[in-house]
């Protein structure tokens, strides 16, 4: 269901000048059936001072297309045609207290309506310059022809582009597959293809990848460490035991103590020795624990 | 006076005794059924029974041929994609034009991803599809054509379409065979262990269970890929914890559609009859779309000319009447109802088409007074229409009202 405001609903279930005016000397019809909206607004012009006297529509449409047909012809009565032709269809669409993004096309055509109304009057030929698309993006009411012609005259390459320009996408991004096909559409033609995902690199200048403590990477860390417990393990070879490493988790270096060290006297001398090198070789806080068993894959 | 719910193809109330039969699932029924213990079992039990509550609506001849989904959506998306994978040589897929979204969305998407080809079936002025055009598609290109995919009846107009005949066809030219029953089942007998049917969808809302279950059923013998992998829920054809308590309802509300069969194809048969008599005999330049002799018994789609159809949907909703429309404000697109359109209905009529569709819940008495509130609001539009004039419709109004900008 819409969510029309209720000044929608009051120009809808009671729409004001729904007749064609009498004696009418300036009539506009646009619209278009196929997009299920037309309207035809008569007018009645004071010829001394091109004043509207009257005004009335016919209308073809939707909720929307005959409120907004109503609300313009509220707006224009009273106003010279010059001044009618200065009211835009986002004042029709302010005077309804707002349209839903898809409706917005119904305050256009009241718009239109006015104009070739105005024309009719002063015996001009009066062209429609507007071209309607499907609705992509909801939330900013942008359709796919504007897109696409945006896309075309600015180069546009990304979604990024697109939303820069059009506002379209800026909102929940959930058009953002509709925006993509088009660019896909239009980069075709000039024979690039879309780069739809982007390395992230420029958040990280280094180039590397997530940043850890002492400014090294993890796979940095974990050589650093594997290089103090190897430059260690002479030592305790010697008194013919060993240590291994066996997992990192944060601040957590995990080993398992072998041969001599393992139940030995000195195994918690031992460990806090190493742990002191590897707090000062890798300049932050370590807590070495020791487990009771190899680990399974290692094992 | 209470509101009148004429719209139940788009949604169903779901049935008290449907709800109540669901609801110890949401509390002391609370085990996870792949379990060992009582918990489990219990519910393992209850899941086994609404197997055979949905076999026996379907008149499948194995509950092992029911795998329970989350939507019609997603029968529909298991069938076509698991024949594109478990047939890869074969490319093209059959369908009609006619389709709901679920199916028609679907197969363009393959089509502009995938390089999958897609023959649509046309209709003609009735709605009734291109046999003809079937029939030479299958005799030509059967051995490339993963599967046929087909609505048994049409959510906007109720037209039913010769399925028996089709899947028979499709068996024979050895072509895999789907069809979208969402509308039909629980409104039409059916007996799918005497037909050809590989595969069918089923909603459960549209037939008084809740939304987010459905059902696809899957002849034994057919092959399968499933969409989703993991758990062996549904025999690994479907895996992810079951929705318990839905699948309970469903269970029920099937069990309950087909003892309310013959109620809907005479109660309510006569329910939408008289309505379209009411309608049809005060409101001129107005026709019933669709194939009225080949159509579900709950269903009503009618075309008032030159006039617009949220217009009409907002004033019978104000009149408390709930109804749905073909007309494309009521969709957000710009083009009225693709059904509408297939049928070669002009944009005049399209947008008007208004859709009435009963339940066994509505009332002779709820048929009258809608009888009595269309005149005036067709009358108050038609009013304010370019395309009418004081008694009728405008001499040649195509060319009377011939707006700029198309």
């Amino acid at each position: 269901m819409w969510d029309y405001t209720d000044k929608v609903k009051e120009h809808f279930f009671n729409p004001k000048n729904a007749r064609a005016v009498d004696e009418a000397n300036a009539v506009g019809d646009v619209g278009s059936i196929q997009c299920g909206d037309a309207l035809r607004l008569t007018l009645k012009v004071n010829p001394e001072n091109e004043e509207i006297l009257d005004a009335g529509f016919q209308t073809f449409g939707c909720g929307s297309a005959i409120a907004s047909s109503s609300a313009l012809t509220e707006i224009i009565k009273g106003k010279t045609l010059d001044e009618a032709l200065k009211v835009t269809n986002q004042d029709i669409a302010d005077y309804l207290d707002g349209l839903p993004p898809e409706k917005m096309h119904c305050s256009v055509m009241g718009r239109e309506a006015l104009q070739a109304a105005v024309a009719n009057y002063r015996g001009e030929e009066w062209v429609d310059d507007h071209e309607e698309g499907a609705l992509i993006c909801k939330c900013f009411a942008v359709d796919a022809v504007m897109i696409e012609d945006t896309i075309r005259a600015n180069n546009l390459r990304t979604v990024e582009d697109v939303t820069n320009y059009t506002k379209a996408g800026g909102g929940c991004t959930s058009c953002h597959e509709g925006i993509e096909e088009i660019l896909t559409k239009v980069l075709a033609e000039r024979g690039e293809a879309l780069q739809a995902q982007k390395a992230r690199a420029d958040l990280h200048p280094e180039g590397k990848s997530m940043p850890v403590p002492g400014g090294m990477t993890m796979l940095q860390r974990i050589k650093k460490i594997e290089a103090v417990i190897e430059s260690i393990r002479p030592q305790l070879q010697a008194d013919r035991g060993d240590v291994e490493l066996v997992d990192v988790d944060g601040d957590i270096v995990y080993v398992y103590l072998t041969g001599a060290c393992s139940g030995c006297q000195m195994a918690t001398l031992t460990l806090g020795g190493i742990q002191q090198r590897l707090m000062e070789e890798l300049g932050e806080f370590i807590r070495l624990v020791p487990v009771q068993q190899k680990p399974a894959a290692a094992a | 006076m209470d509101d009148i719910y004429l719209d139940n193809n788009a949604t169903t109330m779901v049935d008290p005794e449907v709800v109540e039969a669901m609801l110890p699932y949401f509390t002391e029924q609370f085990g996870n059924p792949s379990s060992i213990h009582s918990f489990g079992s219990q519910v393992g039990h209850a899941l086994k029974k609404a197997r055979r509550q949905v076999q026996q609506l379907l008149g499948a001849e194995h509950d092992s041929e029911i795998i329970f989904t989350s939507c019609g959506t997603e029968s529909d998306s298991t069938a076509i994609l698991s024949a594109l994978k478990a047939l890869p040589d074969r490319r093209e897929i059959v369908t009609s034009v006619v389709e709901h979204p679920a199916v028609l969305s679907l197969c363009e998407h393959l089509e502009k991803t995938e390089g999958i080809k897609v023959h649509t079936l046309k209709v003609d002025a009735k709605g009734r599809i291109d046999m003809a055009a079937y029939e030479k598609l299958l005799h030509e290109r059967a051995d490339k054509i993963a599967i046929v995919s087909v609505m048994w009846a049409n959510n906007e107009t109720g037209t039913i379409f010769p399925i028996e005949q089709m899947a028979e066809m499709a068996y024979v030219a050895g072509v895999m065979f789907h069809t979208d029953a969402v509308q039909a089942v629980g409104k039409i007998p059916m007996d799918l262990k005497s037909l050809k049917i590989d595969m069918l969808s089923v909603s459960g809302h549209k037939l008084h269970a809740p939304k987010g279950i459905g059902v696809l059923y899957l002849k034994r013998g057919t092959r399968f890929r499933p969409l989703l992998r993991g758990g062996h829920q549904e025999r690994g054809r479907r895996a992810g914890t079951e929705n318990a308590a839905s699948i309970v309802a469903l269970g029920k509300a099937c069990e309950m559609a087909q003892a309310n069969l013959e109620h809907e194809n005479t109660v309510v048969k006569a329910m939408r009859d008289r309505l379209q008599e009411g309608i049809l005999s005060q409101v001129s330049h107005a026709f019933v779309t669709g194939d009225p002799e080949h159509r579900l018994p709950n269903t009503l789609n009618i075309a008032f000319e030159y006039i617009e159809g949220e217009a009409i949907l907002l004033l019978l909703n104000k009149a408390g009447i709930a109804a749905s429309s073909g007309s494309a404000c009521t969709s957000g697109s710009l083009e009225p109802s693709h059904v509408m359109r297939a049928m070669g209905i002009p944009y005049t009529a399209a947008h008007g088409s208004i859709r009435f569709s009963l339940s066994r819940y509505n009332t002779m008495d709820e048929v009258d007074r809608v009888i009595a509130a269309v005149p005036p609001i067709m009358a108050q539009l038609r009013k304010m229409s370019p395309y009418w004039g004081e008694k009728g419709p405008v001499e040649n109004p195509e060319q009377a009202f011939a707006p700029t900008y198309a």
